[in-house]
């Protein structure tokens, strides 16, 4: 049961890989990252399990957070279009340097 | 065996995601393969029975250096130039694939001579790993034995290396979030606001 659970997580990690890597849209991109990051820990908890390592369950914990904080970042920079200015999005940008 | 499927598609995951990163030219979505490629080196690490490796590369690659790089790619432009299409050709192909190929089959041909992974007889399971293991307890009583080493044996090292990742993270913190001079690319009455 585990071996069908850990190669059914492995087709799923191809199938986020390849829409990261074709995703034509950047939030494709970020959807794929997110997944690929979910899946890895799902594929840490079931081998956790079936290698009865019980400790391997806090990392995967500590990827949930990560992937969750990395994932906010980039929809951070993609709606505002930097990190240090909340006002100035990124069209403002481009319009002052054109002028 | 289902180890040796697991190592085998994840390491096809790693090189499929290199060279997609190599050949892309959206910095975006070479940002976004960093972050998959960490995680999946991680996710390798975890099936070689190192998960304190695996933390750290979860932590620092997968994590900050994410978010680091989002925020160099905020302060510059998002499309990556072209380069190759207009640089001049100064020399033929056919010779960084010679030596790429050559250095490749010099680095296979040393990987015979190291021992397999977690053999017994391996230098770093025979060495000095046995003296830390019986007297760790003893001499610094930690129970984890990579944690006596690093804090107790090495301590001045880590301590070094503290201050290194200390002065690296107070450099990265003045750069990207000190206080700026104002870009001239803003308007007045953004410029007005920031400065009150």
């Amino acid at each position: 049961m585990f071996i069908t659970a850990l190669l059914a997580i492995l087709v799923t990690m191809g199938l986020a890989l390849a829409r990261a890597l074709a995703g034509p849209t950047t939030y494709d991109r970020i959807a794929a990252v997110n997944m690929f990051g979910t899946k890895t820990v799902l594929l840490i908890a079931v081998l956790a399990f079936f290698t009865g390592r019980s400790d391997l369950l806090d990392i995967a914990l500590v990827y949930a957070l990560i992937n969750f904080i990395g994932v906010v970042a980039a929809l951070k920079l993609v709606t505002q279009g930097n990190f240090h200015c909340p006002d100035c999005n990124e069209s403002e940008a481009r319009q002052g340097e054109s002028k | 065996m289902i180890d040796i499927v697991i190592d085998i598609t994840l390491l096809a995951f790693l090189a499929i995601t290199s060279v997609a990163i190599v050949r892309m030219t959206n910095l975006f979505a070479i940002v976004m393969l960093f972050g998959i490629f960490s995680l999946l080196s991680a996710g390798l690490f975890v099936v070689m029975d190192a998960p304190d490796v695996a933390f750290t590369e979860a932590a620092v690659g997968a994590g900050i250096s994410t978010v680091l790089m989002l925020a160099t790619l905020a302060l510059v432009k998002r499309p990556q130039k072209p380069y190759y299409g207009e640089a001049p050709q100064s020399h033929r192909a056919w010779l960084p694939l010679i030596v790429v190929a050559v250095t490749g089959s010099a680095l296979v041909y040393g990987t015979w001579d190291i021992p397999g992974f977690g053999a017994p007889d391996a230098p770093a399971q025979s060495h000095v790993a046995r003296y830390y293991i019986e007297n760790t307890m003893q001499e610094t009583g930690v129970p984890n034995i990579v944690t006596a080493v690093l804090a107790s044996y090495r301590g001045f090292d880590t301590l070094g290396e503290v201050t290194v990742i200390f002065t690296a993270a107070v450099a990265v913190l003045l750069l990207i979030g000190g206080k700026r001079s104002k870009p001239a690319v803003k308007t007045n009455k953004k410029g007005e606001q920031d400065e009150a």
